[in-house]
């Protein structure tokens, strides 16, 4: 496995590179919707959380939740954006989804602005804006094939998700490869989880993403651009950009132009279809929207937001590199920081364990369904102080982990002592290794010259004979002792 | 709020092309008559706006509501909601507890 | 029913206490109301709907609740007349619009809720030129309105039904909403007393937006003190409403005694021209009457107002182009089928929408679409602010201004129908206010030709009610006879 993950590997074709910018919509974590008192509830009947503003009815008028500006700002602020005065326009367009036929949606005047997301290798990506907008209900297409709109004899809509709250991030164009586009998403996702504005689950919809893309040669002016919508996975950001960059290289490899318009990302066939040209884009006439009034949050609740945010995962994933000594980058440390089982590994070491051992035991240490750790942090830290102190083999420690998981905690050393593991010593192995030489002949030649990959297969070997109980460590020392004696 | 301005003041002529796509984006159907009329009622009117191209408006900010009012928000706070079934029992057409429309076509123009 | 002494009860105040005090019966008095709807709403049609059955029963309420010894409220059995664009929970409201056919509101407007609170008794939905777009009330899908004081003319318009009943007495108090002169005008052409509140002052949840940052709900009533009495009631913070000004009910009542002694009334020199020689003689017997009252009358100059006409139908129509895409089909009222969804909203709306609206829907698109932004709606947002720049230079030297409510009487149906821009001008000195969202009335003050009542209009600063409502109590108290 590969140690660590970086994304500054250049992505290019036939010398082109790609520009990516990605618009990431994500649902607010609030109770009732951003302008009506109704719930904001997922997987509820159809229009049940319905109220006259949400339906659009004549005479209803819009009210602002206040909540839901506070996690914009949230969010905001920690993706280090200005907080700053914001309006809301109308974004005029007809469809059946969309009650008043606008949505109500911030314009040119957002509420966060100019900011930046640092990737976990340290590769920066610009924010331009977030901004809060309502969400659309939703439309079933009822007969035709596979519930597409083509061909389909009428739509069912329901409005339980119309005037839910979202927050729009909007990305300056600096990711060049597939893999920063994924790690950025990653990236946000984990910031909006930490701070609490979104559950950001794409496979629910909860936050979907549409992705820029164009290609050009380095250095020269920014290519015409193609949105590309319906990506509903961080595999499928990947893939999506890829494959939109390739045809858009092909495209001008060919001679020909690219056209700007909106792309359809199909999951099945892996490729992007024209959704509308722009050319005849809709004609939105945005303007002010008269029913509602200027934000304009005060320093003070700015600060407070700031000051009540919580240690974000960049820092934490620093955190719990220093403490045990992997790169923050590292997969190990993206995974545990991903999951919020950082704080228990450092807890580990805080009652006096091995972080770089709770590091590796941290999953068994979850078995549990529910996000709670089911051993204490104590005995996690007592087993990993016998690892380091040599008293048991990593294998051994795996099934006194098991024990102690299956109890839901547990003495590391009595277990430990009831199986009657320990260490095997120098005096056992040696003649361990020595059969180990001997049976792989090959193995050894290898390693003499040195060809570290061989040293597995010899370690392996003692491993096997002392069925678990040698420790690694100890064997490979052993290996170096003999094969330094040779040369 | 952006876009290019094709006609910086107010008295340029509106053609019959020009009604026709705004009836279009207004979801209006005129007929040919109606269009003529639409046009010539709209130039008469847009002739009499022109009055205010006299105006020097460059340090003007544009004025949105009559009050400066700011901040106006509500708590987080779930209200009742309206009844199911007599909303959708006053909607022209409904199906499984949902509005029901027809096929959606067309509407990406 | 046959008190004798029921009959002579007649403005809301009046009735108000009397059967707050258990003088008269709100039952008595809705009967003569309902007895006079009888009477002349087939010459009139002021209503869209009489509540006769609904009017009855909340009459025998208050009633039982008089007999109980609890207090019903500030308008205790006041029958009052409801423009149809006010949403009443259960009830058809219609803003006189084939769109809106055999729609029922799920809820009640807040104006509707408050009234309910303070004891008045809804006696209709009264009719309107469709969705308040016009000066005469023949926009309706429903039919024109009548003057009641001469029905071969129009009673002017969009309130045209609130204010006809008002004049008819088939209701003590009407409300209407003003988007550019829709109270003010009619009030004006029908004789009776019509206020625009200060924007903000009364809730809009509920009432069918035309133009959202220019409507307003307010009073119709025969007198001063009763148009008083009732804005005080509707008016207060609202929290359904984001542009509702965070302040209690106004205070204006008590002031109205208090005459205008030292006032400052200004006249615009500058005012733009057209109003008829009756009521601008009219009005110079205003500023006479106001000056022999102890007011200065002084010289102010607006010399943006002219632009306000200009400024107001390109941001209105604006506002509404967006406000009336929501009638669709979809959710609630009149559907056309058709084989799929865009051809539904084309048959839905072109068959829903009369002229009027059509047009005014096409100016809004036209003015806020691409490349046309700029010139149209952007310019008329600027207009707008120097129109609120000159009015506070003018409110520095002047307390309340003076100007005619319409530029003429009552003109006769038809007259106007076939040339869309004749009737804008209807609405020339009543525009500016609703852009500035500053207060106006208009206050009936005398006759004019062929003996029709001309209204004064007052205008004043923002939350000024009480100084605009003194200087109508002065004027009525002065109305040549």
């Amino acid at each position: 496995m590969s140690d660590t993950v970086t994304t500054e590997a250049a992505w290019t074709l036939r010398g082109y590179e790609m520009v990516v910018g990605l618009e990431v919509h994500v649902e607010l974590a609030t109770r009732t919707k951003l302008f009506s008192a109704s719930p904001n509830r997922f997987g509820d009947e159809p229009n049940t959380n319905i109220d006259p503003v949400t339906l659009g009815l004549p005479g209803a008028l819009p009210v602002l939740n206040r909540q839901a500006v506070e996690l914009a700002m949230r969010l905001g602020l920690a993706v280090n954006c200005r907080v700053q005065r914001s309006t809301f326009a109308r974004k005029n367009y007809f469809y059946p989804d969309m009650p008043k036929a606008y949505q109500i949606s911030q314009y040119d005047e957002p509420i966060c602005v100019d900011g930046w997301l640092d990737l976990p290798d340290g590769f920066r990506v610009g924010i331009e804006r977030a901004h809060l907008e309502e969400d659309t209900g939703k439309s079933t297409h009822v007969g035709g094939t596979g519930g597409r709109i083509h061909g389909s004899d009428h739509s069912l809509i329901d409005f339980n998700r119309a005037g839910v709250p979202l927050v729009e991030i909007v990305s300056r164009p600096d990711i060049r490869n597939p893999e920063q586009a994924k790690a950025y998403v990653n990236e946000l996702r984990a910031i909006l989880v930490a701070v609490g504005a979104s559950d950001a689950k794409m496979e629910e919809g909860s936050m979907r993403v549409d992705a820029n893309v164009s290609v050009r040669l380095p250095g020269a002016e920014f290519g015409t651009r193609c949105e590309i919508k319906n990506v509903n996975s961080v595999r499928s950001v990947g893939r999506a950009i890829e494959y939109e960059a390739q045809r858009q290289v092909a495209l001008l490899e060919a001679g020909e132009s690219i056209r700007q318009e909106t792309r359809h990302w199909d999951e099945t066939d892996g490729r992007t279809h024209t959704l509308r040209s722009k050319e005849d884009a809709d004609d939105y006439r945005y303007f002010q929207e008269p029913d509602l009034v200027v934000v304009d949050p005060d320093p003070e609740w700015i600060e407070r937001v700031r000051f009540s945010l919580p240690v974000l995962p960049a820092a934490r994933r620093i955190q719990l590199a220093e403490a045990t000594g992997q790169r923050p980058d590292s997969e190990a440390v993206l995974v545990v920081t991903d999951r919020a089982q950082d704080a228990y590994v450092l807890a580990v070491a805080t009652a006096g364990g091995d972080a770089g051992r709770a590091l590796v035991h941290v999953k068994e240490a979850f078995a549990d369904e529910g996000g709670q750790p089911s051993v204490p942090a104590s005995d996690l830290a007592a087993l990993t102080r016998m690892e380091v102190d040599g008293e048991l083999t990593a294998t051994q420690a795996k099934q006194v982990l098991a024990e102690i998981v299956a109890n839901g905690a547990g003495d590391a050393r009595a277990i430990a002592a009831s199986k009657g593991f320990e260490a095997l010593e120098t005096g056992e192995l040696e003649p361990m290794v020595d059969d180990a030489i001997a049976s792989q002949p090959d193995a050894w030649a290898k390693f003499c010259a040195g060809e570290g990959k061989a040293l597995g297969a010899l370690v392996g070997a003692v491993m096997k004979a002392s069925k678990g109980q040698a420790d690694g460590k100890a064997v490979t020392a052993l290996l170096e002792q003999r094969r330094d004696a040779t040369g | 709020m952006e876009g290019a301005v094709a006609l910086g003041v107010v008295s340029d002529r509106i053609t019959p092309e020009a009604v026709a796509k705004v009836a279009k984006l207004a979801r209006l159907s005129l007929s040919d008559d109606e269009l003529r009329q639409a046009t010539h009622q709209l130039s008469d009117m847009l002739d009499h706006f022109a009055d205010i191209d006299a105006l020097d408006l460059d340090n003007v900010e544009p004025m949105t509501h009559p009050t400066p009012i700011a901040n106006v928000m509500r708590e987080d706070i779930e209200m009742d909601c309206l009844d199911h079934d007599e909303v959708l029992a006053a909607a022209p057409a409904a199906e499984d507890g949902r509005f029901r429309v027809p096929p959606i076509i067309g509407l990406d123009d | 029913m046959a008190d004798p002494t029921e009959s002579s009860i007649v403005t809301a105040t009046d009735i108000a206490w009397n059967v707050r005090n258990n003088v008269v019966t709100a039952t008595a008095v809705v009967e003569r109301h309902l007895a006079e709807i009888a009477r002349r709403e087939g010459d009139i049609h002021a209503f869209n709907l009489v509540l006769a059955d609904e009017a009855r029963a909340r009459a025998a309420e208050i009633d039982e609740a008089v007999a109980v010894g609890r207090d019903p409220g500030a308008l205790a059995g006041v029958p009052i007349a409801l423009k149809d664009n006010m949403c009443t929970r259960g009830i058809p409201t219609t803003c006189s619009s084939r769109i809106l056919d055999g729609w029922k509101p799920p809820y009640d407007a807040t104006v509707v809720t408050k009234l309910r609170e303070a004891g008045a008794v809804i006696v209709g939905k009264t009719n309107l030129d469709e969705f308040a777009m016009g000066s005469s009330t023949e926009n309706s899908a429903f039919g024109p309105t009548h003057n009641p004081h001469d029905t071969s003319r129009v009673p002017g318009g969009s309130s045209g039904g609130s204010a006809a009943a008002v004049a008819a007495g088939f209701a003590a108090l009407g409300l209407g909403s003003d988007t550019g002169g829709s109270i003010r005008q009619p009030a004006a052409l029908c004789g009776v007393v019509g206020v625009k509140p200060t924007y903000g002052a009364v809730s809009r949840y509920g009432l069918v937006a035309f133009a959202s940052s220019l409507d307003q709900i307010g009073p119709f009533a025969t007198t001063v003190a009763d148009a008083s009495l009732l804005l005080e009631t509707i008016s207060g913070h609202d929290p359904m409403d984001s542009t509702s000004i965070r302040q209690g009910p106004l205070d204006i009542t008590r002031h109205l005694d208090f005459g205008v002694a030292g006032l400052r009334v200004g006249r615009i020199t500058d005012l733009p021209e057209g109003a008829s020689p009756d009521v601008v003689e009219r009005l110079e017997q205003a500023f006479d009457a106001l000056r022999e009252a102890g007011a200065e009358i002084v010289d102010v100059e607006v010399p943006a107002f002219t632009y306000g006409l200009t400024a107001y139908y390109l941001i209105a129509p604006a506002e509404a182009s967006s406000n009336l895409a929501r009638y669709d089909g979809v959710r609630f009222g009149h559907r056309v089928e058709a084989p799929d969804t865009n051809a539904m909203y084309m048959a839905t709306r072109t068959d829903g929408f009369g002229a009027e609206v059509k047009r005014r829907i096409m100016l809004g698109t036209y003015a806020l679409s691409a490349g046309y932004y700029d010139a149209y709606y952007g310019r008329a947002l600027k207009v707008r602010r120097r129109i609120a720049a000159d009015f506070a230079t003018a409110y520095e030297r002047a307390d309340v201004l003076l100007t005619p409510a319409s530029p003429t009487v009552a003109f006769h149906l038809g007259d106007k129908t076939s040339d869309p821009m004749s009737m804008y001008l209807c609405d020339t000195y009543t525009i500016p206010s609703n852009l500035t969202g500053d207060p106006a009335m208009s206050v009936p003050f005398g006759s004019g030709d062929a003996g029709l009542p001309v209204g004064v209009q007052i205008l004043a600063p923002a939350l000024q009610e009480a100084t605009m409502f003194r200087t109508a109590a002065e004027l009525e108290r002065r109305t040549p006879k």
